[in-house]
Protein backbone atom coordinates (compact mmCIF):
# COMPACT_ATOMS: atom_id res chain seq x y z
CA UNK A 1 0.00 0.00 0.00
CA UNK A 2 2.80 2.44 0.88
CA UNK A 3 4.51 1.65 -2.42
CA UNK A 4 1.27 2.19 -4.37
CA UNK A 5 0.64 5.50 -2.63
CA UNK A 6 4.15 6.77 -3.22
CA UNK A 7 4.08 5.64 -6.87
CA UNK A 8 0.86 7.60 -7.24
CA UNK A 9 2.39 10.62 -5.55
CA UNK A 10 5.35 10.36 -7.92
CA UNK A 11 3.02 10.65 -10.90
CA UNK A 12 2.16 7.06 -11.86
CA UNK A 13 -1.34 7.05 -13.34
CA UNK A 14 -2.36 3.39 -13.48
CA UNK A 15 -1.64 1.18 -10.48
CA UNK A 16 -2.89 -2.33 -9.75
CA UNK A 17 -2.61 -3.60 -6.18
CA UNK A 18 -2.95 -7.38 -5.79
CA UNK A 19 -3.72 -8.93 -2.41
CA UNK A 20 -4.18 -12.63 -1.86
CA UNK A 21 -6.16 -12.29 1.37
CA UNK A 22 -9.76 -11.08 1.71
CA UNK A 23 -8.62 -7.70 2.95
CA UNK A 24 -5.64 -5.37 2.73
CA UNK A 25 -3.04 -5.02 5.47
CA UNK A 26 -1.42 -8.44 5.48
CA UNK A 27 0.29 -9.51 8.67
CA UNK A 28 -0.68 -6.27 10.44
CA UNK A 29 -4.25 -7.49 10.80
CA UNK A 30 -3.16 -10.25 13.14
CA UNK A 31 -0.68 -8.05 15.06
CA UNK A 32 -3.37 -6.65 17.35
CA UNK A 33 -0.88 -5.39 19.96
CA UNK A 34 0.33 -1.80 20.14
CA UNK A 35 3.74 -0.44 19.28
CA UNK A 36 3.35 0.45 15.62
CA UNK A 37 3.58 3.85 14.05
CA UNK A 38 5.69 5.79 16.53
CA UNK A 39 8.03 7.05 13.81
CA UNK A 40 5.59 7.24 10.95
CA UNK A 41 2.45 8.59 12.62
CA UNK A 42 4.05 9.91 15.85
CA UNK A 43 1.67 7.86 17.97
CA UNK A 44 1.51 4.28 19.04
CA UNK A 45 -1.01 2.20 17.14
CA UNK A 46 -2.05 -1.43 16.94
CA UNK A 47 -1.34 -3.36 13.73
CA UNK A 48 -4.90 -3.15 12.39
CA UNK A 49 -5.02 0.59 13.16
CA UNK A 50 -1.74 1.14 11.35
CA UNK A 51 -3.00 -0.84 8.35
CA UNK A 52 -6.33 0.98 8.28
CA UNK A 53 -4.60 4.35 7.93
CA UNK A 54 -3.07 3.07 4.71
CA UNK A 55 -6.28 1.40 3.56
CA UNK A 56 -8.08 4.73 3.85
CA UNK A 57 -5.39 6.50 1.86
CA UNK A 58 -5.39 3.81 -0.84
CA UNK A 59 -9.18 3.94 -1.15
CA UNK A 60 -9.06 7.70 -1.65
CA UNK A 61 -6.84 7.36 -4.73
CA UNK A 62 -8.91 6.39 -7.79
CA UNK A 63 -5.89 5.44 -9.90
CA UNK A 64 -5.06 2.58 -7.53
CA UNK A 65 -7.17 -0.44 -8.43
CA UNK A 66 -7.30 -3.00 -5.62
CA UNK A 67 -8.00 -6.69 -6.25
CA UNK A 68 -8.30 -8.90 -3.18
CA UNK A 69 -8.31 -12.70 -3.23
CA UNK A 70 -5.76 -12.40 -6.02
CA UNK A 71 -3.01 -14.96 -5.75
CA UNK A 72 0.01 -14.14 -7.92
CA UNK A 73 1.39 -17.39 -9.31
CA UNK A 74 3.80 -16.30 -12.02
CA UNK A 75 6.07 -13.41 -12.84
CA UNK A 76 8.26 -13.09 -15.90
CA UNK A 77 11.29 -10.93 -16.58
CA UNK A 78 9.11 -9.09 -19.13
CA UNK A 79 6.92 -8.10 -16.17
CA UNK A 80 3.88 -10.20 -16.94
CA UNK A 81 2.05 -11.14 -13.75
CA UNK A 82 -0.38 -14.07 -13.71
CA UNK A 83 -2.74 -14.23 -10.77
CA UNK A 84 -5.61 -16.43 -9.72
CA UNK A 85 -8.87 -14.97 -8.54
CA UNK A 86 -11.75 -17.24 -7.55
CA UNK A 87 -12.86 -18.95 -10.75
CA UNK A 88 -10.14 -17.93 -13.15
CA UNK A 89 -6.66 -16.74 -13.95
CA UNK A 90 -5.79 -13.25 -15.10
CA UNK A 91 -2.66 -12.13 -16.88
CA UNK A 92 -1.46 -8.53 -16.82
CA UNK A 93 1.51 -6.93 -18.48
CA UNK A 94 3.05 -4.23 -16.31
CA UNK A 95 5.70 -1.66 -17.11
CA UNK A 96 7.09 -1.88 -13.59
CA UNK A 97 6.42 -4.28 -10.73
CA UNK A 98 6.88 -3.76 -6.98
CA UNK A 99 6.87 -6.95 -4.95
CA UNK A 100 5.71 -6.70 -1.36
CA UNK A 101 5.34 -10.41 -0.73
CA UNK A 102 6.58 -10.36 2.85
CA UNK A 103 8.19 -13.28 4.54
CA UNK A 104 7.32 -16.67 5.94
CA UNK A 105 8.23 -18.25 9.22
CA UNK A 106 11.14 -20.55 9.78
CA UNK A 107 9.83 -23.90 10.92
CA UNK A 108 10.67 -26.56 13.47
CA UNK A 109 12.47 -28.49 10.72
CA UNK A 110 14.77 -25.52 10.08
CA UNK A 111 15.57 -25.28 13.78
CA UNK A 112 16.58 -28.97 13.80
CA UNK A 113 14.68 -30.15 16.87
CA UNK A 114 14.80 -33.89 17.49
CA UNK A 115 11.86 -36.03 18.52
CA UNK A 116 8.47 -37.15 17.31
CA UNK A 117 6.22 -35.28 14.91
CA UNK A 118 2.94 -34.91 16.79
CA UNK A 119 0.24 -32.27 16.42
CA UNK A 120 0.67 -29.14 18.52
CA UNK A 121 3.83 -27.65 17.02
CA UNK A 122 3.09 -24.25 15.51
CA UNK A 123 5.14 -21.44 14.06
CA UNK A 124 4.35 -18.56 16.44
CA UNK A 125 2.86 -16.35 13.73
CA UNK A 126 0.46 -19.10 12.69
CA UNK A 127 -0.71 -19.42 16.29
CA UNK A 128 -1.17 -15.65 16.26
CA UNK A 129 -3.37 -15.90 13.21
CA UNK A 130 -5.39 -18.75 14.75
CA UNK A 131 -6.10 -16.77 17.92
CA UNK A 132 -6.51 -13.24 16.60
CA UNK A 133 -8.18 -13.86 13.25
CA UNK A 134 -9.74 -17.32 13.36
CA UNK A 135 -10.66 -17.28 17.04
CA UNK A 136 -9.15 -20.62 18.07
CA UNK A 137 -6.83 -21.19 21.00
CA UNK A 138 -4.37 -23.79 19.67
CA UNK A 139 -3.23 -25.06 23.09
CA UNK A 140 -3.53 -24.77 26.84
CA UNK A 141 -0.04 -25.46 28.06
CA UNK A 142 2.64 -23.83 25.99
CA UNK A 143 6.42 -23.82 25.62
CA UNK A 144 7.94 -21.31 23.20
CA UNK A 145 11.20 -21.86 21.34
CA UNK A 146 13.04 -18.72 20.36
CA UNK A 147 12.64 -15.25 21.83
CA UNK A 148 11.80 -13.42 18.60
CA UNK A 149 9.20 -10.68 18.92
CA UNK A 150 6.33 -12.83 17.67
CA UNK A 151 7.17 -15.53 20.22
CA UNK A 152 7.25 -13.00 23.07
CA UNK A 153 4.01 -11.38 22.00
CA UNK A 154 2.35 -14.78 21.74
CA UNK A 155 3.45 -15.69 25.26
CA UNK A 156 1.37 -12.78 26.54
CA UNK A 157 -1.46 -13.55 24.15
CA UNK A 158 -1.80 -17.16 25.33
CA UNK A 159 -1.59 -16.05 28.94
CA UNK A 160 -4.34 -13.44 28.49
CA UNK A 161 -6.54 -16.08 26.90
CA UNK A 162 -6.16 -18.24 29.97
CA UNK A 163 -3.52 -20.71 28.79
CA UNK A 164 -0.43 -21.63 30.79
CA UNK A 165 2.91 -20.52 29.33
CA UNK A 166 5.68 -22.63 30.81
CA UNK A 167 8.75 -20.89 29.42
CA UNK A 168 10.51 -19.27 26.52
CA UNK A 169 13.67 -21.11 25.48
CA UNK A 170 16.42 -19.12 23.73
CA UNK A 171 19.68 -20.63 22.56
CA UNK A 172 21.47 -17.27 22.39
CA UNK A 173 22.61 -15.38 25.52
CA UNK A 174 20.36 -12.42 24.59
CA UNK A 175 16.85 -11.99 23.26
CA UNK A 176 16.27 -11.73 19.52
CA UNK A 177 13.25 -9.54 20.15
CA UNK A 178 12.91 -6.04 21.53
CA UNK A 179 13.65 -5.61 25.24
CA UNK A 180 10.31 -3.90 25.75
CA UNK A 181 8.61 -7.11 24.69
CA UNK A 182 10.54 -9.13 27.25
CA UNK A 183 9.32 -6.68 29.90
CA UNK A 184 5.67 -6.36 28.93
CA UNK A 185 5.09 -9.88 27.62
CA UNK A 186 7.16 -12.10 29.91
CA UNK A 187 8.07 -10.18 33.09
CA UNK A 188 4.52 -8.84 33.46
CA UNK A 189 3.21 -12.40 33.56
CA UNK A 190 6.06 -14.08 35.39
CA UNK A 191 7.01 -16.23 32.39
CA UNK A 192 10.61 -17.49 32.67
CA UNK A 193 13.04 -16.91 29.80
CA UNK A 194 15.88 -19.44 29.59
CA UNK A 195 18.92 -18.10 27.75
CA UNK A 196 21.55 -20.49 26.35
CA UNK A 197 19.04 -23.32 26.42
CA UNK A 198 17.54 -25.37 23.63
CA UNK A 199 14.90 -28.02 23.12
CA UNK A 200 16.68 -31.36 23.01
CA UNK A 201 13.66 -33.53 22.28
CA UNK A 202 9.93 -33.36 21.58
CA UNK A 203 7.71 -36.11 23.03
CA UNK A 204 4.19 -37.18 22.15
CA UNK A 205 2.48 -39.53 19.73
CA UNK A 206 -0.63 -37.77 18.45
CA UNK A 207 -0.28 -34.55 20.40
CA UNK A 208 2.76 -32.93 21.99
CA UNK A 209 3.14 -34.23 25.54
CA UNK A 210 6.34 -32.56 26.62
CA UNK A 211 9.85 -31.47 25.76
CA UNK A 212 13.34 -31.91 27.10
CA UNK A 213 15.28 -28.71 27.60
CA UNK A 214 19.05 -28.58 27.86
CA UNK A 215 21.63 -25.90 28.58
CA UNK A 216 24.30 -25.23 25.95
CA UNK A 217 27.81 -23.85 26.19
CA UNK A 218 29.39 -21.09 24.08
CA UNK A 219 29.83 -23.48 21.16
CA UNK A 220 26.17 -24.49 21.37
CA UNK A 221 27.09 -27.95 22.67
CA UNK A 222 24.78 -29.57 25.18
CA UNK A 223 26.04 -29.38 28.73
CA UNK A 224 25.90 -32.82 30.21
CA UNK A 225 23.61 -33.33 33.15
CA UNK A 226 21.68 -30.11 32.51
CA UNK A 227 18.73 -31.76 30.79
CA UNK A 228 15.26 -31.35 32.31
CA UNK A 229 11.70 -32.03 31.17
CA UNK A 230 8.68 -29.80 30.80
CA UNK A 231 5.16 -31.03 30.20
CA UNK A 232 3.22 -29.14 27.53
CA UNK A 233 0.61 -29.72 24.83
CA UNK A 234 1.85 -27.02 22.50
CA UNK A 235 5.21 -25.89 21.21
CA UNK A 236 5.50 -22.54 19.47
CA UNK A 237 8.47 -21.99 17.23
CA UNK A 238 9.65 -18.40 16.87
CA UNK A 239 13.00 -18.66 15.17
CA UNK A 240 12.94 -15.97 12.55
CA UNK A 241 11.56 -15.17 9.13
CA UNK A 242 12.63 -15.88 5.57
CA UNK A 243 11.86 -13.39 2.81
CA UNK A 244 9.38 -14.75 0.29
CA UNK A 245 10.90 -14.28 -3.15
CA UNK A 246 9.86 -17.26 -5.27
CA UNK A 247 8.14 -15.09 -7.88
CA UNK A 248 11.11 -12.89 -8.69
CA UNK A 249 13.28 -15.98 -8.69
CA UNK A 250 10.90 -17.48 -11.24
CA UNK A 251 11.30 -14.31 -13.29
CA UNK A 252 15.05 -14.82 -13.29
CA UNK A 253 16.18 -12.42 -10.57
CA UNK A 254 19.35 -13.25 -8.75
CA UNK A 255 18.86 -14.20 -5.08
CA UNK A 256 21.31 -14.43 -2.22
CA UNK A 257 20.79 -18.07 -1.34
CA UNK A 258 21.63 -17.61 2.30
CA UNK A 259 19.16 -14.86 3.12
CA UNK A 260 16.74 -15.48 0.23
CA UNK A 261 16.82 -11.77 -0.58
CA UNK A 262 17.33 -10.17 -4.00
CA UNK A 263 20.86 -9.30 -5.03
CA UNK A 264 20.64 -5.65 -5.91
CA UNK A 265 22.84 -2.69 -6.63
CA UNK A 266 20.62 -0.14 -4.97
CA UNK A 267 18.02 -0.31 -2.20
CA UNK A 268 14.83 -2.09 -3.36
CA UNK A 269 16.23 -3.06 -6.77
CA UNK A 270 16.57 -6.55 -8.20
CA UNK A 271 18.88 -7.73 -10.94
CA UNK A 272 15.91 -7.32 -13.34
CA UNK A 273 15.20 -3.80 -14.60
CA UNK A 274 11.78 -2.53 -13.57
CA UNK A 275 11.19 -5.19 -10.90
CA UNK A 276 11.48 -3.85 -7.36
CA UNK A 277 11.11 -5.48 -3.96
CA UNK A 278 10.13 -3.83 -0.68
CA UNK A 279 9.28 -4.64 2.92
CA UNK A 280 10.08 -7.98 4.49
CA UNK A 281 10.63 -9.63 1.13
CA UNK A 282 13.50 -7.21 0.49
CA UNK A 283 14.95 -7.69 3.97
CA UNK A 284 13.42 -8.76 7.29
CA UNK A 285 12.64 -5.62 9.29
CA UNK A 286 11.90 -5.27 13.01
CA UNK A 287 9.73 -2.20 12.81
CA UNK A 288 6.82 -1.59 10.45
CA UNK A 289 7.50 2.14 10.18
CA UNK A 290 10.77 1.28 8.46
CA UNK A 291 8.91 -1.12 6.16
CA UNK A 292 6.59 1.69 5.08
CA UNK A 293 9.56 3.98 4.40
CA UNK A 294 11.23 1.20 2.41
CA UNK A 295 8.05 0.62 0.41
CA UNK A 296 7.72 4.32 -0.35
CA UNK A 297 11.22 4.30 -1.71
CA UNK A 298 10.33 1.31 -3.93
CA UNK A 299 7.23 3.13 -5.20
CA UNK A 300 9.33 6.18 -6.10
CA UNK A 301 11.93 4.04 -7.80
CA UNK A 302 9.28 2.31 -9.87
CA UNK A 303 7.93 5.71 -10.87
CA UNK A 304 11.42 6.88 -11.75
CA UNK A 305 11.96 3.79 -13.86
CA UNK A 306 8.68 4.38 -15.73
CA UNK A 307 9.72 7.97 -16.39
CA UNK A 308 12.96 6.78 -17.98
CA UNK A 309 11.21 4.11 -20.06
CA UNK A 310 8.73 6.64 -21.40
CA UNK A 311 11.49 9.03 -22.42
CA UNK A 312 13.13 6.31 -24.49
CA UNK A 313 9.92 5.59 -26.42
CA UNK B 1 17.35 5.03 49.77
CA UNK B 2 16.52 2.24 47.38
CA UNK B 3 17.56 2.00 43.71
CA UNK B 4 15.89 -0.07 41.04
CA UNK B 5 16.58 -0.49 37.32
CA UNK B 6 13.67 -0.88 34.94
CA UNK B 7 13.31 -0.98 31.16
CA UNK B 8 11.18 1.67 29.50
CA UNK B 9 8.61 0.15 27.13
CA UNK B 10 7.29 3.38 25.65
CA UNK B 11 9.29 2.99 22.45
CA UNK B 12 11.56 0.42 20.76
CA UNK B 13 14.76 2.02 22.16
CA UNK B 14 14.09 0.30 25.50
CA UNK B 15 16.17 2.59 27.77
CA UNK B 16 17.41 1.15 31.04
CA UNK B 17 16.18 3.58 33.64
CA UNK B 18 17.52 3.93 37.16
CA UNK B 19 14.92 4.81 39.76
CA UNK B 20 15.86 6.06 43.23
CA UNK B 21 13.12 5.55 45.77
CA UNK B 22 12.42 6.54 49.32
CA UNK B 23 9.88 4.02 50.51
CA UNK B 24 7.35 3.77 47.69
CA UNK B 25 8.03 7.28 46.45
CA UNK B 26 10.22 7.95 43.42
CA UNK B 27 12.79 10.66 44.13
CA UNK B 28 15.02 10.49 41.07
CA UNK B 29 14.85 9.01 37.58
CA UNK B 30 17.97 8.65 35.42
CA UNK B 31 19.07 7.08 32.15
CA UNK B 32 15.94 7.90 30.13
CA UNK B 33 16.61 9.37 26.70
CA UNK B 34 13.38 11.37 26.67
CA UNK B 35 10.76 12.77 29.07
CA UNK B 36 8.34 9.90 28.39
CA UNK B 37 10.76 7.65 30.21
CA UNK B 38 10.47 9.60 33.44
CA UNK B 39 6.68 9.46 33.39
CA UNK B 40 6.81 5.77 32.61
CA UNK B 41 9.27 5.04 35.42
CA UNK B 42 7.21 6.81 38.05
CA UNK B 43 4.00 5.09 37.00
CA UNK B 44 5.77 1.73 36.72
CA UNK B 45 6.83 1.94 40.35
CA UNK B 46 3.70 3.49 41.78
CA UNK B 47 0.95 1.96 39.64
CA UNK B 48 2.02 0.05 36.53
CA UNK B 49 -0.28 0.76 33.59
CA UNK B 50 -0.73 -1.07 30.30
CA UNK B 51 -2.80 -0.66 27.19
CA UNK B 52 -4.68 -3.95 26.88
CA UNK B 53 -5.15 -5.37 23.40
CA UNK B 54 -7.18 -8.46 22.59
CA UNK B 55 -10.13 -9.46 20.40
CA UNK B 56 -13.88 -9.79 20.83
CA UNK B 57 -16.28 -12.10 19.01
CA UNK B 58 -17.68 -10.79 15.73
CA UNK B 59 -20.91 -12.12 14.29
CA UNK B 60 -22.21 -11.86 10.75
CA UNK B 61 -19.46 -9.46 9.69
CA UNK B 62 -17.35 -11.75 7.52
CA UNK B 63 -14.64 -11.97 10.20
CA UNK B 64 -14.71 -14.03 13.39
CA UNK B 65 -12.71 -11.84 15.74
CA UNK B 66 -12.60 -8.10 15.98
CA UNK B 67 -9.41 -6.58 17.46
CA UNK B 68 -9.88 -4.10 20.31
CA UNK B 69 -7.79 -2.00 22.71
CA UNK B 70 -8.35 0.05 25.79
CA UNK B 71 -8.54 3.74 24.87
CA UNK B 72 -5.92 4.51 27.54
CA UNK B 73 -3.51 2.52 29.69
CA UNK B 74 -5.25 0.75 32.56
CA UNK B 75 -3.82 -0.46 35.82
CA UNK B 76 -2.15 -3.86 35.43
CA UNK B 77 -4.17 -5.09 38.38
CA UNK B 78 -7.41 -4.52 36.45
CA UNK B 79 -6.41 -6.61 33.45
CA UNK B 80 -7.90 -9.98 34.55
CA UNK B 81 -11.24 -8.37 35.37
CA UNK B 82 -11.35 -6.44 32.09
CA UNK B 83 -10.54 -9.65 30.19
CA UNK B 84 -13.53 -11.31 31.84
CA UNK B 85 -15.83 -8.52 30.69
CA UNK B 86 -14.40 -8.58 27.18
CA UNK B 87 -15.07 -12.32 26.83
CA UNK B 88 -18.81 -11.70 26.96
CA UNK B 89 -18.77 -8.91 24.35
CA UNK B 90 -20.04 -9.68 20.87
CA UNK B 91 -20.15 -7.23 17.96
CA UNK B 92 -22.67 -7.82 15.18
CA UNK B 93 -22.95 -4.43 13.51
CA UNK B 94 -20.54 -2.55 11.25
CA UNK B 95 -17.97 -0.53 13.22
CA UNK B 96 -15.20 1.95 12.40
CA UNK B 97 -11.67 2.08 13.76
CA UNK B 98 -11.66 3.99 17.04
CA UNK B 99 -15.34 3.38 17.80
CA UNK B 100 -15.98 2.70 21.45
CA UNK B 101 -18.03 -0.41 22.28
CA UNK B 102 -17.77 -0.45 26.09
CA UNK B 103 -17.61 2.82 28.03
CA UNK B 104 -15.51 3.14 31.19
CA UNK B 105 -14.75 -0.57 31.36
CA UNK B 106 -14.74 -1.84 34.97
CA UNK B 107 -14.52 1.74 36.19
CA UNK B 108 -10.99 2.15 34.83
CA UNK B 109 -11.90 5.35 33.03
CA UNK B 110 -10.87 3.76 29.72
CA UNK B 111 -13.20 2.62 26.95
CA UNK B 112 -12.94 -0.51 24.85
CA UNK B 113 -12.43 0.67 21.27
CA UNK B 114 -12.27 -1.38 18.10
CA UNK B 115 -9.06 -1.17 16.11
CA UNK B 116 -10.36 -2.35 12.77
CA UNK B 117 -13.25 -1.25 10.58
CA UNK B 118 -15.75 -3.80 9.30
CA UNK B 119 -18.68 -3.11 7.02
S1 LIG C 1 12.94 6.85 27.73
FE1 LIG C 1 12.15 7.69 25.80
S2 LIG C 1 13.66 6.97 24.29
FE2 LIG C 1 13.98 5.70 26.11
S3 LIG C 1 12.70 3.89 25.75
FE3 LIG C 1 11.48 5.36 26.93
S4 LIG C 1 10.31 6.47 25.37
FE4 LIG C 1 12.01 5.45 24.31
Amino acid sequence: MAAAISAHESGVKDILLLERDLYLGGLLNQCIHTGFGLTYFKETLTGPEYASRFVERVRAIPSIEVVTRAFAVRLTGEKTVDYLIPGHMVSVRAKAVVMATGSRERTREMAHIAGTRPAGIFPAGLAQRLINIEGYLPGKNVVIVGSGDIGLIMARRFKLEGAEVKAVIEIQPVTRGLVRNVVQCLDDFGIPLYFRHKIAHIYGKDRVEGVDVVRVDEEMREIEGSRFSMGCDTLLVSVGLIPENELIEMAGAELDKKSNTPVSGRMNETSLPGIFVCGNSYKVYDIVDTVSACAENAGRMAAGYLGKVEQQV
Amino acid sequence: MNTKTITCIECPVGCRIGVDMEGCRVVKVSGNKCPKGEKYAISEIENPMRVLTTTVAAEGLGIRRLPIRTSAPISKANIPEVMRVIRSVKVSRPVRVGESIVKNVCGTGADIVVTRSVD
